[in-house]
C-alpha cells in the first residue's frame, strides 16, 4: 500500500496528491510517468509526475478525473491508502539523457496546456537547476484552469495565456509562440505537452517555424512494461509502444488523427462504468448501452 | 473392474453452458475416482514418465501413494519436486511428457498422471496440507525477478535450502503468466493460483510486487546496494509480436496479451471492476497455439462470434490437442490454411473485416512442418469488429538494457547455460521465457529448478 500525504485541489478540474514512494522518487527522471491502481477493483491508470523529493521519498502527481478509477483517486485524503503505485516507466526526457554539452546550448521553449503542465514542470525544474535558462508557455481555457504558476515563474521565463483573455495573453499557446518568434526569440527545441489536440497544433506551428518538437504521448495503456502493446502509437512509418519507447516523441513525425481515434476506443464502456459508479444504486440503466434496465 | 486400458474419464462442464461462463471447465477427479485411475499403474522401477517430467516427479511414488489413499504422503512427495503441482496438473502439456512416455500408453491410455497430480494438490488444499518447512536459514540473500513459473519455483527451493529470497514482480499481483495470461476458466486465480503463491511464500519467501527492475530499481543495484549475493532473472516473455500488415493500429486490433490482461489480471470481464475490454461481436483470433485458443475462448464467453485464423493446417496447429477439442466443442470457427494480409477499417478507424488469402501446404520447412504457400487470388474478407493478434512474445528488454555484462542473443533472449541457468555475468541466472522464447509453464519450472541448483552451488563454493 501507497500512502497519500497531501492531498489539494489545484484548479477547476485538477487535483494534486503527493505520494510516499520511496523507490519511484529514488530512480525517477523528467519525462517518466507512473501508473497506479486505486483499489482492488481499480483500473491500472498512468499518470504523469509533476514533481518528486528523493530525500522525503515522495512523487507529486497532478492529474484531471475522467473515468471511474481517477474519480476514486480523488476521493482520496491525506493519510489514505492506494493499494499500488508502479514506475517510474518510459523514458527519460531527452534533454536528461542526451550529452549535457549539448543541451546546455540549446534554447528550449515548452509548451503546456492544462493538465499537460504537470509533466513540463520538471523537465523545466531541471534544466533550472543545471544552470539553463528556458522560456515556458502555459496556456488553458480560462484563468481558473491554470496550474503551477508560482512553480513555473521560478524555473523559467513564463509566459501565460488563457483562449478567453481572462488572464495572460488572449490566444492559444501556440499564437503565443509564434508571437515570441516573431518579436525575435529563437528555439532549438520545443517540448509540447498537452491535450492531444493541443500537441497536433503546436506542432503544426513549430513545423512552420522549423523547431524541432518533442511531445509526450498518454495513449490507452494497461501493464506500461510493453506487455499489452495497447498503447501503439505510429510515429513515422514505425508502430511505436508509448510505455518503453516513450512517452516521448519527435511531435513531426506523429500521426495524431490516429491516435485521438485509437484514444477515444474505449469511451462507450468507461462512460458506461463511469455513469454506474456515479449514479451507485440508483444506476438502472435507461440508457440503452449496458443492458441494466434489462 | 473397469477395462484397464481405458483411463478413468474426467468430468467436464457441459460445452453449451460452459461457453457462457468463466468457471473452470474441466472438474478434475474425486476421491474415488482418483484411486481408482492410480491402480492402473504398474509403478515402473524404471519409470519412463519421470524421463518426461521437466522437473522430475517422483511420479510412480506418489501415484503409490494414492493407490493407498495417503494423499498427504503423496503432496509431500510431489512437492519435494515441484512449488505448483495444482496449476501444472492443469496446464502442462503432459501428452508430450510424463504421460507420453508412459508405458501403458503403448497399448491403450497412459495413466491420467496429470489429472492425479492435480486431485492430490487441491485434496491438500482443501485439506489445510502446506509443504514442508525449511530447514535453518543460511544467511544468504537471492534475489527473484519476476513471480511466473520459473521465479516461483526458483524461489521456493532456494527458500527449502535456506536462503532468504526476495521475488520482485512488476505487476501489482504475484503469479506472471499464471494470472495475466492464462483464463479463469482454465485455471482458477483465487481458489488453485493464490494458494499456490502463498505455499511458496509459506517457505518463507517475500514478494515485493510494483518493483519494475530495470526501471523501479537496477540488476547491479539489487547486488551493490541491496546486499543480494545472487539474482535469478525469470521475466517472460512479454513482448507482444504483430504482423505488420496494414491497418494493424485500427481500432479494434488487440494484441492477445493486452485482451488477456484486461480479462484475467484486470477481471474486465466481472461488472464490479472498472478496466474496459473490447466486447466485440465477431471477433478473429489470428495465431494457432494455447494463447490463441485461450483469446477465442475468452471472446465467446463476452459473447461474440469467434474465428480462430490460421495459416497452417489442423494438424499443425501448436495448441494442446485438448485445448483445440474445448475450443471447438464450445463452437470456435476454425479457418485454417488462411492468413491475413491487410484489417479494413471504417472513417473512425474501427475495424470492419479482416482481408486474409488463402494456404496450401508445401515441401518441410526448417522446422520440419510443410510450408504453407499462398494460393495466388484467392483473397478473401471475413467480416468483423475485432481482431486479436496471438503471434508469440518476445522478452522484455528491459532488464538486459540496463544490466552491465548480461549477453543476450539475437532474439533479445538472455544467454544462458541448460543446466545452472549461469548468464554471462558473475551471480546471475536466468530461465525460463526470459531465456527460451515463449515456451510451457513446465519448461519454465524446470528452468527456475536448475539454475536455483546452479545458485546453490555457485554461492556454497563462495
Amino acid at each position: 500500500m501507497f500512502k497519500i500525504l497531501e492531498a489539494e485541489q489545484l484548479s477547476a478540474s485538477v487535483y494534486k496528491q503527493v505520494i510516499h514512494a520511496p523507490r519511484v522518487a529514488k530512480s525517477c527522471e523528467p519525462g517518466q510517468f507512473i501508473i497506479v491502481r486505486v483499489d482492488e477493483t481499480a483500473e491500472r491508470i498512468p499518470l504523469t509526475i509533476c514533481d518528486y523529493d528523493r530525500e522525503a521519498g515522495t512523487i507529486t502527481l497532478a492529474f484531471q478525473p475522467i473515468g471511474v478509477s481517477t474519480h476514486k483517486l480523488v476521493a482520496l485524503k491525506a493519510g489514505d491508502e492506494i493499494a499500488d503505485f508502479v514506475g517510474p516507466l518510459g523514458r527519460p526526457s531527452e534533454l536528461v539523457t542526451d550529452d549535457f554539452e549539448e543541451v546546455k546550448k540549446k534554447k528550449v521553449v515548452f509548451i503546456a496546456g492544462g493538465v499537460g503542465t504537470a509533466p513540463v514542470y520538471p523537465q523545466a525544474k531541471w534544466l533550472h537547476d543545471h544552470g539553463i535558462e528556458c522560456d515556458i508557455i502555459v496556456g488553458a481555457r480560462t484563468k481558473e484552469l491554470l496550474i503551477l504558476e508560482e512553480e513555473m515563474s521560478k524555473v523559467g521565463n513564463l509566459y501565460l495565456c488563457t483562449d478567453d483573455g481572462s488572464y495572460g495573453f488572449h490566444g492559444v499557446g501556440t499564437a503565443m509562440l509564434e508571437k515570441l518568434v516573431s518579436e525575435g526569440h529563437h528555439y532549438d527545441l520545443c517540448v509540447a505537452i498537452g491535450p492531444m489536440i493541443m500537441m497536433k497544433f503546436a506542432c503544426l506551428t513549430t513545423k512552420k517555424l522549423g523547431i524541432p518538437t518533442i511531445v509526450s504521448m498518454n495513449p490507452i495503456m494497461v501493464d506500461g512494461t510493453g506487455m499489452c502493446g495497447a498503447c501503439r502509437v505510429l510515429v513515422g512509418d514505425e508502430v511505436k509502444f508509448a510505455c518503453v519507447d516513450g512517452p516521448e516523441f519527435d511531435g513531426h513525425k506523429i500521426d495524431f488523427e490516429q491516435a485521438m481515434k485509437r484514444a477515444a476506443m474505449y469511451k462507450t464502456e468507461e462512460g458506461r462504468r463511469l455513469l454506474k459508479f456515479q449514479e451507485g444504486e440508483t444506476h438502472h440503466g435507461g440508457c440503452g448501452n449496458c443492458g441494466g434496465d434489462k | 473392474m473397469a477395462d484397464v486400458l481405458k483411463k478413468v474419464p474426467v468430468r467436464e462442464q457441459d460445452a453449451k453452458v460452459r461457453a457462457t461462463n468463466f468457471e473452470e471447465v474441466c472438474y478434475g477427479y474425486n476421491k474415488e475416482e482418483a484411486v481408482e485411475e492410480s491402480q492402473r499403474c504398474i509403478t515402473c522401477k524404471n519409470a519412463k514418465c519421470v524421463e518426461g517430467c521437466p522437473v522430475s516427479i517422483d511420479i510412480p511414488s506418489f501415484i503409490a501413494a494414492v493407490k493407498e489413499e495417503k494423499f498427504e504422503e503423496a503432496f509431500q512427495i510431489i512437492s519435494k519436486s515441484s512449488a505448483l503441482p495444482a496449476v501444472c496438473g492443469r496446464v502442462c502439456p503432459q501428452e508430450s511428457q510424463c504421460e507420453g512416455k508412459c508405458i501403458r500408453g503403448k497399448k491403450g491410455d497412459p495413466i491420467s498422471i496429470g489429472k492425479l497430480e492435480r486431485f492430490v494438490a487441491d485434496w491438500a488444499r482443501e485439506n489445510g496440507i502446506k509443504p514442508a518447512a525449511p530447514s535453518e536459514k543460511n544467511g544468504k540473500k537471492v534475489a527473484v525477478i519476476g513471480s511466473g513459473p520459473s521465479g516461483l519455483t526458483c524461489a521456493g527451493d532456494l527458500a527449502k535450502l535456506g536462503y532468504d529470497v526476495t521475488i520482485f514482480e512488476a505487476l501489482h499481483k504475484a503469479g506472471g503468466v499464471l494470472v495475466y495470461g492464462i483464463p479463469e476458466f482454465r485455471l482458477p486465480k483465487d481458489r488453485v493460483v493464490g494458494p499456490e503463491v502463498e505455499n511458496v511464500k509459506a517457505l518463507g519467501v517475500k514478494i515485493e510486487t510494483d518493483v519494475i527492475v530495470g526501471r523501479t530499481v537496477k540488476l547491479d543495484e539489487l547486488i551493490e546496494d541491496e546486499g543480494f549475493d545472487a539474482v535469478f532473472i525469470g521475466s517472460g516473455a512479454g513482448l507482444p509480436k504483430f504482423m505488420g500488415i496494414p491497418g494493424e493500429t485500427a481500432c479494434g486490433v488487440l494484441s492477445a496479451n493486452e485482451y488477456l490482461t484486461r480479462n484475467n489480471l484486470m477481471k474486465a470481464f466481472h461488472e464490479d471492476y472498472d478496466t474496459p475490454i473490447v466486447h466485440g461481436k465477431k471477433v478473429v483470433v489470428v495465431g494457432g497455439g494455447n494463447v490463441a485458443m485461450d483469446a477465442a475462448r475468452t471472446a465467446l464467453r463476452l459473447g461474440a462470434e469467434t474465428h480462430i485464423v490460421y495459416r497452417r493446417s489442423e494438424e499443425e496447429l501448436p495448441a494442446r490437442v485438448e485445448e483445440v477439442h474445448h475450443a471447438k466443442e464450445e463452437g470456435i470457427i476454425f479457418d485454417l490454411l488462411t492468413n491475413p494480409v491487410e484489417i479494413l477499417a471504417n472513417e473512425n478507424d474501427w475495424v470492419t473485416g479482416i482481408k486474409c488469402i488463402r494456404m496450401e501446404l508445401g515441401e518441410p520447412d526448417a522446422s520440419g512442418r510443410r510450408r504453407p504457400v499462398e494460393v495466388p487470388g484467392s483473397e478473401f474478407v471475413i467480416d468483423c469488429d475485432t481482431v486479436i493478434m496471438s503471434l508469440g512474445t518476445s522478452p522484455n528488454p528491459l532488464i538486459s538494457s540496463t544490466t552491465k555484462g548480461l549477453e543476450i542473443n539475437r532474439r533479445q533472449c538472455i544467454v544462458a547455460t541448460e543446466d545452472t541457468g549461469a548468464t554471462s555475468k558473475e551471480g546471475v541466472y536466468a530461465g525460463g521465457d526470459a531465456v527460451t522464447g515463449a515456451a510451457t509453464v513446465i519448461l519454465a519450472m524446470g528452468a527456475g529448478k536448475a539454475a536455483a541448483k546452479g545458485i546453490h552451488e555457485y554461492l556454497s563454493g563462495k
